[in-house]
């Protein structure tokens, strides 16, 4: 089954609200999808520097002393700060990409969640109202969200097998569906060049739109390719910084439906996410159609 | 008038209550407040009483209905009238897919559009949609009436069966076995009176068209035996 939610937010007096309406978004879709949680929240930028999530099932082991010995190996100041089993590293923004190798290769217990100038995420086992208050949500701002309630189908219920999905900077995925194309999909992805963390069907498909991303693509035409390309049963919510994508499959059985006012446009899998909403009852409201490619950007 | 507020009453207690009104009954009118989207909002009715649910709900709103006349002030998510037995379930906004779903009887007008699927495996039931229907409807549709003043998506009526379909617009495409067929006058008669029990009158039976089975998929054609 699986729930989503997303909100994406155009006027900027409500970007204090973000967190806390994704939480109320996400606590209606707890049935949908009781195994586990996770969601993207994408905050303000600091100019110059990157921000990696990450993530331990021994946080107070692997996270002691983490930031020092980043810090050390990449010869800058490395700013960290823990927020249960995560905890997001800030450096500076060309020191990114050292960073992540220097986890990979120095912190074997540490698994890198997401990176970016923006983008935060946090998802764990459990039931999705436990998740958001155990990473305070709630608290969170930012200019867009995008969360998941997960009931496994493919794969194992893991930290790592819960959305979003981030493969590349600033990006995110969530899926609600089944891929049937997934693993030759993989094989053809690899080959070029991408890399995977787990087994999930849902990872190929946010690799694939990275891989498309990469090319040269935007994230609308990334989104309009995918449907020559992924096989099976999707609702996708996208992100990327300052992006916003919304697609289902040509035989769309999996829900979705849409909000649209001068403040906001907000995803749920059902009406009920959206119910909460401010101004929900003046909002333009509509089932996004099969096969159709809808893209925000600011 | 009983008045039901779901922001304060359980739904399992609003369903129980509706459930326990049968013929001739005092409480002949309902009005249920803040369904917000809720699943299976006054589902399984089996009396002759009105309902109004002022805003959207979720799943199977009205669905098994029987004798109802139900009225939804607002959208419908998946499943809206599903299965229903008999009188009317009203959508005032938007219904998601599979609207009407196996419905045996009763009426079912949606005024605004339908998604996908509106109408599979119909059995009985009339669907009267005023905007437009998306892909796959009337799917295996067995029989009862299915009217569309807008246009209807891919794969109409495919696999259909003995289901009558009337649309004004453009159909996008047919499904397997589902053909045009000629408007007689016993047509232009059933789908005036379906117009006038959904309370329609600004637009004229000469505007739309039949389709229905061409019958060929009925029984099994043993020139393909080789294809299985």
């Amino acid at each position: 089954m699986c729930g989503i939610v997303g909100l994406f937010i155009k006027d900027k007096a409500l970007e204090p609200r973000l967190g806390e309406l994704t939480a109320q978004m996400l606590a209606t879709m707890c049935e949908r999808g009781p195994d586990s949680a996770g969601f993207a929240v994408y905050g303000a930028p600091e100019d110059g520097k990157a921000k990696l999530t990450v993530q331990s099932a021994n946080a107070d082991q692997d996270f002691a002393g983490l930031d020092a010995a980043l810090s050390k190996t990449l010869g800058v100041p490395v700013e960290f700060e823990r927020k249960s089993t995560h905890a997001v590293l800030t450096v500076p923004a060309d020191k990114a990409e050292a960073a992540r190798a220097a986890i990979k290769a120095g912190h074997p217990g540490v698994r890198i969640m997401s990176a970016g100038e923006t983008i935060e995420i946090y998802k764990e086992v459990g039931w999705p109202t436990d998740v958001s208050e155990q990473f305070h949500l709630k608290e969170m701002s930012g200019s867009h969200a995008i969360g998941h309630t997960r009931m496994a189908t493919e794969s194992a219920v893991t930290t790592m097998g819960a959305h979003p999905f981030s493969t590349g900077s600033d990006q995110c995925l969530v899926h609600n569906g089944s891929l049937s194309n997934h693993n030759s999909l993989k094989r053809k992805l690899k080959h070029d060049g991408m890399t995977f963390e787990t087994e999930n069907d849902s990872e190929v498909a946010a690799a694939y739109l990275t891989w498309r991303m990469n090319q040269g693509m935007n994230l609308g035409q990334a989104l309009e390719k995918s449907l020559d390309d992924l096989d099976g049963f999707f609702t996708f919510v996208v992100g990327t910084k300052n992006g916003f994508g919304v697609i289902r499959d040509p035989i769309a059985c999996k829900p979705a439906v849409m909000a649209e006012t001068d403040q906001y446009v907000a995803f749920g899998s059902e009406y009920r996410a959206l119910a909460g909403l401010p101004g929900i009852d003046k909002a333009k409201i509509w089932e996004p159609e099969p096969a159709t490619v809808y893209f925000w950007e600011r | 008038m009983r008045t039901i507020d779901l922001a304060v009453t359980p739904l399992r207690e609003l369903n129980s209550e509706l459930h326990r009104q049968s013929d001739g009954t005092n409480e002949a009118e309902w009005e249920i407040l803040n369904p917000r989207g809720q699943h299976a909002v006054a589902v399984g009715v089996d009396a002759p009483i009105k309902v109004a649910v002022r805003g959207p709900v979720g799943y199977y709103g009205g669905g098994m209905n029987k004798k109802a006349t139900i009225t939804i002030h607002g959208s419908a998510g998946p499943g809206v009238a599903e299965n229903m037995m008999s009188g009317s379930v009203v959508v005032k906004g938007d219904a998601s897919q599979y609207a009407g779903a196996t419905g045996r009887g009763g009426l079912l007008v949606i005024e605004g559009n339908a998604a996908s699927r509106c109408g599979i495996s119909m059995k009985g039931i009339d669907i009267v949609v005023r905007g437009n229907i998306g892909h796959m409807s009337a799917f295996m549709a067995q029989s009862g009436h299915l009217v569309v003043l807008g246009d209807a998506g891919d794969a109409l009526g495919d696999s259909i069966y003995e289901a009558k379909l009337f649309v004004r617009g453009s159909v996008k495409s047919l499904g397997a076995d589902c053909i045009e067929k000629e408007m007689r006058p016993e047509h232009h008669a059933q789908l005036a009176t379906l117009l006038d029990k959904a309370g329609i009158k600004d637009v004229k039976t000469s505007e739309f068209k039949r389709y229905g089975s061409a019958r060929k998929l009925y029984n099994f054609n043993i020139d393909n035996a080789d294809a299985y």
